[in-house]
């Protein structure tokens, strides 16, 4: 598998997703700058962390209408699995790629620490590796991370089997759902399910050394399932 | 060109507005060979301020030890820099930011990080963990929820957009701090050894260049403010706090980075306290240069800047670069990549004088050498610390159990999981051991090996018998970078004090100042970066003598290490080490009777190597994995963190004679808890035996209860509680 890593200026998650990456074998990554509307083909796309474009006017908004993101909309468009983590979840919504908004956390501060999230459709090619059903262990460290959508939109991710990831207890301190999400939504597809926003990053629970290697599964099940 | 000397004649009340005493405007007046004008005056006001010049400490910090064959740069450049094997060289400094903080909480804060992260990137080393020691008023005083909140929110707004975890340090609450609080913030970051980046610039003639931020009004004289007393008008200081921008801050990390991988560089200086003045002075003094700077070519965020202004500004975010010939083009495209400003403001010349021009009018003239080495240096007049009266009388006596309930949930000891929430610290992904343990463990990236780290003082301890405190705060940092199984390699410090000119004040520092030499020497274990922060006082009121201390350490192999957290039902829990139960100046006697009071514990450095080599030696032969060093609240305190952080319960032994007080609360020094199963642990008394430490098994893990023989039970669920419920309900959050 290739993946396309691509860095916004303020991205700081893009080394660690691509050592997350590069740990499952036969996957290969590019990282794609900003700038660049176009780049060479690649079996996935992931949006990573971080502060882009210092998310001065609202998070991800800025990202959302740069040079690289014209090309990834359009191979999103024809089927090019997208991955956005944490602040690639806001690019995706604020680019239209999924639906819904991420406001500022219901406790109006930022939050890192272990979450718990249930796998809810493990039919997907992102949730190849999953059970469902399961519940991971991974961290979430955000500060706009409280997923929101009107009921209309949100009756239809439920129909439509959109959600990939709840908030779910576990044995960590703190409310199990730590920002408020709607429905405890902690990720979701789009509708063909080729386009995956997640606020909690798989990539700080993927090696023992992180306490916990639960997010590993995500990354070896997409190199699983494209090739 | 024409000559010039701008400005208003300089009045009395100038030099006094500048922070100059009357002997040292004499100085100046000879150093220039006449009088100075309005620029000139403000370059020397800051350069000679007590932030940059050290002048009331310098002699005595050159008391401290700063050698040892891993010390690859000692005190005197932007960070310190350690050997940590394999090439690879670990780039530390912790450093105050206490005034601004305290008018400015949000702001204050988040310029520190910034700042001291400047500092290390600016040695070509990538930051890679943020910690921060931080000392607040007493917590329901009227002010101390803003601080934190402010002060809280500052750090991790910008640690957590550049995207360095901020991993560990310290949070205390004591009335002593009303009027001043400390923010000392500490940046540890990673450098290939033979890529190291210095600030003496060279080369006559190459060009002196500005990148990053554009420059404003903000931060004019902060370091001027950050050597005076504050009083009933500091809030007026307001606009002299810096505003600081962490997304510009993280695209300068990758651009400076990025030219530092090619040979672009002869010499690199952030722009910190006092700016551009104190940066290009200092290259060109350390270069045995001069410099010759451009005003008008300076990139300004405001109009009509004055060259006052545009020299004293503390607009952050900065850099001065020295290149070599012909690199300026490469360096821009790099700096354009990132939309960060660059300008050619200047170039290196042979006089030895800083000279300003601003279009063709020459605003300042300066002999670099005065500039820097006639700044006065002061012996301050000193008076010792008297020693404290004899603990009298013990109080009443409290049932243990009770007393443990107390001090668990006391502000000084209940978990900060508040507080580190807010900062991201796992980004990077490197963050082996996260806070709430003695120290904090960071993998070398790429690597099985690791930096730990941990910031430590005992303030009460400092002021009531300052010698002692000094060495006391090294060696606590030694004693938590041991219980994760790390080498100690070196510490930075910040020197937090009042009034200098009070020989009382000077007394403390100087007495701290010695202890901490005794304790670096004793456990071989140099100085190699630092900051000394004074004048922390309002109205008169001095804060406790505070010198923070940030250590450093080396896990050579990540499987080898230990935490505080019980692992295993059956485990044997062993003290090592022994104490007297002396309880003068603990938590105990401040938590339940209100006194702050008595001698402080007795502390021998040498002991301390003894035992601690011990102890390390246990956990890097792959033998011991749960350990914990015994500090603020004594062996009981220590024992509920390790059952707390493991959620396993715990049954201890009582001792069958004598204060059980003391036993469960005293501060005696030099003592560890260490735990292992059975089989293990018999083999770790043998060899702690065979080394003449004394070693005793007091406990076993078990249950969900932290059980004292004799003296009842309280459930983990309890403590637990009582631990987690005091921050959020201090900052009503719950």
């Amino acid at each position: 598998m290739k993946a396309a890593v691509i860095v916004f200026p303020g991205s700081n998650c893009d080394r660690d997703v691509r050592v997350a990456l590069e740990a499952v074998d036969g996957v290969a990554v590019d990282m794609v700058w900003h700038g660049e509307g176009d780049f060479e083909a690649a079996d996935l796309i992931v949006l990573p962390g971080g502060f882009s474009y210092g998310d001065y006017l609202r998070s991800g908004a800025m990202a959302a209408h740069s040079p690289v993101m014209k090309e990834v909309v359009a191979r999103a468009g024809k089927g090019v699995p997208v991955l956005g983590i944490c602040n690639g979840f806001q690019v995706l919504t604020e680019a239209g790629l999924l639906p819904g908004a991420l406001l500022a956390n219901a406790g109006l501060n930022f939050v890192c620490r272990d979450v718990h999230v249930r796998v809810e459709n493990s039919q997907t090619l992102f949730a190849s590796g999953l059970e469902q059903g399961a519940v991971l262990r991974i961290p979430v460290a955000h500060h706009d991370g409280q997923y929101f959508a009107d009921d209309e939109t949100l009756a239809e991710l439920a129909d439509n089997e959109q959600i990939a990831f709840r908030y779910a207890a576990g044995e960590t301190p703190g409310p199990a759902n730590p920002n408020g999400s709607v429905q405890d939504i902690a990720g979701i597809y789009n509708a063909t399910k080729t386009v995956l926003g997640l606020m909690p990053h798989p990539e700080r629970a993927a090696d023992p050394r992180h306490g916990g290697s639960d997010g590993q599964a995500i990354f070896a099940g997409l190199a699983q399932a494209l090739g | 060109m024409m000559k010039n000397t701008p400005g208003p004649e300089i009045t009395l009340e100038m030099i006094a507005e500048h922070g100059l005493t009357d002997g040292e405007y004499e100085r100046v007046v000879n150093a220039l060979g006449r009088a100075p004008n309005l620029t000139e005056l403000g370059i020397f006001s800051v350069m000679w301020s007590e932030h940059c010049s050290y002048k009331s400490t310098r002699i005595w910090l050159k008391t401290l030890p700063t050698e040892a064959p891993w010390v690859i740069q000692g005190p005197g450049e932007n960070a310190g820099i350690v050997d940590i094997g394999d090439g690879q060289a670990a780039v530390f400094k912790m450093e105050s930011h206490n005034h601004p903080s305290f008018i400015e909480p949000r702001e204050g804060a988040a310029t520190g990080v910034g700042g001291i992260m400047r500092d290390v990137f600016t040695m070509g080393a990538r930051p890679v963990a943020n910690l921060n020691a931080l000392r607040f008023g007493a917590p329901d005083h009227a002010r101390t929820r803003h601080l934190v909140s402010g002060v809280v929110s500052g750090i991790g707004g910008y640690g957590n957009c550049v995207g360095v975890p901020t991993v560990g340090g310290e949070t205390e609450f004591h009335a002593g701090y009303n009027g001043n609080i400390l923010v000392n913030a500490m940046t540890v970051g990673i450098a290939p050894a033979d890529r190291i980046f210095y600030s003496a610039a060279a080369g006559i003639g190459n060009p002196v260049i500005y990148v990053g931020s554009k420059t404003g009004r903000d931060g004019i004289h902060g370091a001027t403010m950050a050597s005076a007393e504050f009083d009933d008008e500091s809030e007026e200081k307001r606009p002299t706090v810096q505003i600081g921008d962490p997304f510009t801050e993280k695209l300068l990390i990758e651009a400076c980075l990025e030219l530092m991988a090619t040979d672009a560089i002869v010499a690199i200086q952030d722009m910190g306290a006092a700016g551009l003045t104190c940066s290009s002075v200092e290259m060109a003094d350390k270069g045995g240069v001069g410099i010759e700077l451009d005003l008008d070519a300076v990139p300004q965020r405001e109009s009509a800047m004055t060259a006052y202004e545009i020299m004293l500004s503390e607009s952050q975010e900065r850099m001065l670069m020295v290149l070599r010939p012909g690199a300026e083009d490469m360096a821009r495209a790099v700096f354009e990549k990132w939309e960060l400003d660059f300008a050619v403001i200047g170039r290196l010349t042979d006089d030895g004088r800083l000279t300003v021009r601003q279009g063709d009018v020459e605003v300042a003239t300066i002999p670099v050498r005065p500039l820097v080495d006639d700044a006065p240096i002061y012996d301050r007049p000193w008076q010792p610390t008297p020693a404290p009266a004899a603990l009298a009388d013990e109080g009443p006596a409290v049932a243990p159990m009770t007393a443990l309930s107390t001090l668990m949930a006391c502000p000084d000891l209940a978990s900060r999981r508040w507080i580190w929430e807010q900062y991201d610290h796992m980004v990077m992904a490197d963050t082996v051991e996260r806070p709430g343990g003695d120290a904090a463990v960071v993998r070398v990236h790429g690597t099985a090996k690791a930096l730990a780290m941990s910031t430590d003082c005992t303030p009460r301890y400092c002021r009531a018998a300052p010698e002692m405190g000094g060495a006391q705060a090294v060696v606590e940092t030694w004693r938590n970078l041991v219980a994760v199984g790390a080498r100690p390699l070196a510490i930075t410090d910040c020197l937090n004090f009042g009034n200098p000119e009070r020989p009382e004040i000077m007394g403390q520092l100087v007495g701290c100042i010695k202890g901490m030499a005794q304790a670096c020497e004793a456990l071989d274990y140099p100085v190699v970066s630092g900051n000394v922060s004074l004048y922390n006082e309002t109205n008169g009121q001095a804060i406790p003598p505070t010198p923070a201390i940030g250590g450093l350490g080396l896990i050579a192999d990540l499987d080898k290490r230990a935490n505080i957290a019980l692992k295993r039902d059956g485990d044997l829990v062993a003290l090592v080490g022994e104490g007297i139960g002396h309880l003068g100046q603990t938590l105990y006697r401040r938590e339940l009777f209100g006194a702050e009071d008595g001698p402080v514990p007795a502390l021998d450095p040498a002991w301390e190597r003894r035992v601690g080599e011990a102890v390390l030696r246990l956990i890097e032969t792959g033998r011991l994995d749960t350990c914990h060093d015994i500090s603020d609240g004594g062996l009981l305190v220590a024992a509920t963190e390790m059952a707390l952080a493991g959620g396993r319960g715990l049954a201890l032994e009582a001792p069958e004679e004598g204060d059980i007080a003391g036993w469960a609360f005293g501060e005696d020094q030099a003592r560890y808890l260490i735990a292992a199963p059975p089989a293990v642990m018999d083999g770790l008394l043998a060899d702690l035996q065979a080394a003449d430490i004394p070693a005793c098994r007091i406990g076993q893990v078990s249950g969900d209860a932290l059980t004292l023989e004799g003296h009842g039970h309280i459930s983990l669920g309890e403590l637990r509680a009582a631990h987690e419920a005091t921050l959020p309900r201090l900052m009503g959050a719950a």
